[in-house]
């Protein structure tokens, strides 16, 4: 019999984690500004308490990388756009249903009647779409790179199975831009970056190259554990100690490999192509940072067959919310003026409040005894 | 074709009689109920009396290590525990869409039977209805209950600094179970409900004599939602080391893959009890003779530390408020 591993408590064994405390506080040479690109990282860091038993050197500083959190409100306004039109049923993802967009948000529409479902997979628009064969079903997709495969495969079997009322309304964000954007604006003080780990399973550790050749900033991909966490810090404090050629690190590699899994990136190269823009929450516009169907598939893009009811504006935060400013690594949560007061998660102002893979969010469920963060 | 339950099953006549003395007279059967009157008189020993009452509409109604009847037993008589009173008498209604399976409804009033002889409580009044499809999801039941207060003075505003807390089971079994069966998930899992009346192991504690300053079942917003009211109602500082707490495997598992907290996860059979200093011991080892207690475990203690706050400590140093449950509970999306 093979000796079972526990994929848990393996990673989160309390005699580890103090061992690897101890050898970052010894061998610490620099203070260390890292930024963590995902919203997953942030969760584990903020829900273990990370920071508390740092040294004072490591700073994290909260990335892009939640993908809620980074749709602007004219794309949250499209889905409810989407859900309010006649005959329809609007399917997506998690805690997307919660974000407040310009009037209202899904989870109150849902409340008023219209049909919208919170997904656990994508696959379950196949039996909405065959339950309700007289009813248009849109599904909204979001996420970075780890959730593509699977709207990719959805627009497979649809069009394997020619099921005709399932449209898709893609909204789905890449890493390697938006961290280029952040760096090349100068303003963000980041020494290193954690790379995402699910992100990382189907990209590989390849897409980080181009960012560490032209900043010199060192990339270790850890995985979501907290062991997996403290271990990317301290090979990240070993780059810099050994003052050899930056190079992308990968810790986790249990699941990353450098090409990654080639055949989530075939389906997703078959069904999509990249948009010439998409307009981040906070950060603005990036060339090239998010995917489109492809032409062909245009009779089933909402975005091109329900044009005419999608909202075009594109609108701003709430002037005191400071999310952008947190997305791109210029502030912490504790510097927003209407954090844990105006703007909490049960009434949430911005988006980074919105998801529990938002900063704001994770600030305000673990963070606020030790009002340590970073 | 299976026997099924129709609207005339509630119409008060023939139907609704038959159905009565078929099914819950033959189970439930005892010599108040029998009696038939419009209202049960009841004799109860003491002038003391907890009273309470709760619904129940679980979906799915059928789960692994239960169903709704014995929920609706094992609700209504933990929370009269929770008062240290021994239950006495259930009232019993359910709810009932039409076209529901008869043979459903007689395994459901099986299992309620097989709750009740654990504590020896009796349902003495009940009603039936019938709803037309789509009135109710199939089921829904409302049990409530008296019991005889056989220890006075436990209460949520107790809590004083130095007291223990000890949790008497795995946390999360029932939520972890429900939600792994919704339909729209499919986990393949053996995970259990924990639902189970607590009076033997109560009736333990307090024929020994344990100085007990409050019980109370983890049922909805799990541990968390108990904690958290603890700490308010007796304006307190609870302090749990976060590597006591029992948590089963597969919920931690259930818990990581849809982002979510096995202290905020339902209980149906799983209790928090707060204990003077110097009594821990004792609780814990009659707490272990129970099958349904035998994980009991201490996870910490009350302090002065903060006002109304719940404070997690882990084993390597660091720690963090256990905020109470809030809004709908969503799974993550990466």
């Amino acid at each position: 019999m093979q000796p079972e591993i526990d994929l848990i408590t393996s990673f989160r064994n309390p005699e580890h984690i103090k061992a690897l405390a101890a050898v970052i506080k010894k061998e610490v040479s620099r203070p260390i500004n890292i930024m963590e690109v995902c919203g997953g990282h942030t969760h584990t860091i903020m829900k273990f308490g990370l920071p508390q038993i740092l040294p004072e050197e490591i700073n994290f500083v909260h990335g892009p990388g939640c993908p809620v959190c980074i749709m602007p409100k004219e794309r949250i306004d499209h889905a409810i756009a989407l859900a309010s039109m006649p005959n329809t049923i609007l399917a997506t993802l998690g805690d997307m249903i919660r974000v407040p967009g310009s009037q209202t948000s899904l989870q109150k529409l849902r409340a008023e009647g219209k049909d919208i479902r919170s997904l656990y997979s994508p696959l379950d628009v196949i039996k909405i779409a065959k339950e309700n064969p007289e009813k248009n079903v849109v599904f909204f997709a979001i996420g970075f790179e780890t959730t593509t495969p699977m709207s990719a495969a959805l627009v497979e079997i649809v069009l394997k199975e020619d099921i005709k009322n399932v449209f898709f309304h893609i909204n789905h964000v890449t890493v390697p831009e938006p961290v280029d954007a952040i760096m090349s604006g100068g303003d963000a003080k980041i020494d290193a970056f954690l790379g995402p780990s699910h992100v990382s399973v189907i990209t590989g550790y390849k897409i980080y190259e181009p960012i560490v050749q032209k900043y010199g900033t060192p990339i270790s991909v850890a995985g979501f554990e907290p062991t997996d966490v403290m271990e990317s810090i301290l090979r990240i404090i070993r780059q810099f100690n050994a003052g050899t050629e930056r190079f992308v690190d990968n810790q986790y590699t249990r699941a990353v490999s450098r090409e990654g899994n080639l055949k989530a990136q075939e389906l997703i190269a078959r069904f999509m192509e990249q948009r010439e823009h998409f307009r981040w929450r906070g950060i603005g516009d990036i060339p090239k940072s998010a995917l489109k169907l492809k032409d062909q598939f245009a009779h089933m893009d909402a975005e091109v067959v329900f044009k005419e009811f999608l909202p075009t504006q594109e609108l701003d935060d709430h002037k005191l919310c400071i999310c952008g400013s947190i997305l791109k690594g210029l502030a912490k949560p504790y510097d927003c003026k209407v954090f844990g007061k105006a703007c909490t998660p049960s009434n949430p102002m911005g988006s980074c409040m919105v998801s529990s893979e938002g900063a704001c969010s994770a600030y305000f469920k673990y963070g606020k005894l030790s009002k340590k963060g970073a | 074709m299976s026997k099924k339950i129709l609207l005339s099953h509630g119409g008060g006549g023939e139907e609704t009689s038959s159905l009565i003395k078929e099914l819950f007279f033959k189970h439930f059967e005892n010599e108040i109920l029998l009696k038939m009157e419009d209202a049960a008189a009841l004799e109860m020993n003491t002038t003391k009396i907890a009273f309470t009452t709760d619904s129940f509409t679980v979906s799915p109604l059928f789960f692994n290590g239960g169903n709704i009847g014995k929920l609706a037993i094992a609700g209504t008589v933990n929370d009269l525990v929770m008062m240290g009173a021994q239950p006495k008498y259930l009232t019993c209604s359910f709810m009932i869409e039409e076209g529901f399976s008869f043979d459903d409804l007689e395994s459901i009033v099986i299992s309620m039977k097989e709750e009740m002889s654990k504590s020896g409580v009796k349902i003495v009044a009940g009603d039936t209805k019938v709803v037309p499809k789509g009135g109710v999801d199939g089921l829904f039941i409302n049990t409530s209950g008296v019991g005889e207060i056989v220890v006075e003075g436990i209460s949520a505003h107790n809590l004083k600094p130095n007291q223990s807390l000890i949790v008497s089971n795995e946390v999360g079994n029932h939520g972890a179970c429900i939600l792994a069966r919704r339909e729209d998930i499919e986990l393949e899992t053996e995970l259990k409900t924990d639902c189970a009346s607590l009076w033997k192991p109560v009736e333990a504690l307090i024929k020994a004599g344990v100085k007990v300053a409050a019980y109370r079942d983890a049922t909805r917003g799990g541990l968390s939602a108990v904690l958290n009211e603890w700490a308010e109602a007796s304006n307190v500082c609870l302090e749990i080391e976060e590597e006591k707490i029992p948590v089963a495997n597969e919920v931690k598992g259930v818990c990581e893959m849809l982002g979510f907290e096995p202290y905020e996860f339902a209980n149906e059979g799983t209790m928090v009890i707060c204990v003077q200093e110097g009594e821990e011991e004792k609780v814990l080892n009659i707490l272990h003779k129970f099958e349904e207690t035998k994980k009991a475990s201490l996870i910490g203690k009350v302090t002065d530390k903060y006002k109304n706050r719940v404070i997690l400590h882990s084993a390597w140093g660091s720690s963090r408020f256990l905020e109470p449950p809030k809004g709908e509970l969503l799974p993550r999306i990466c």
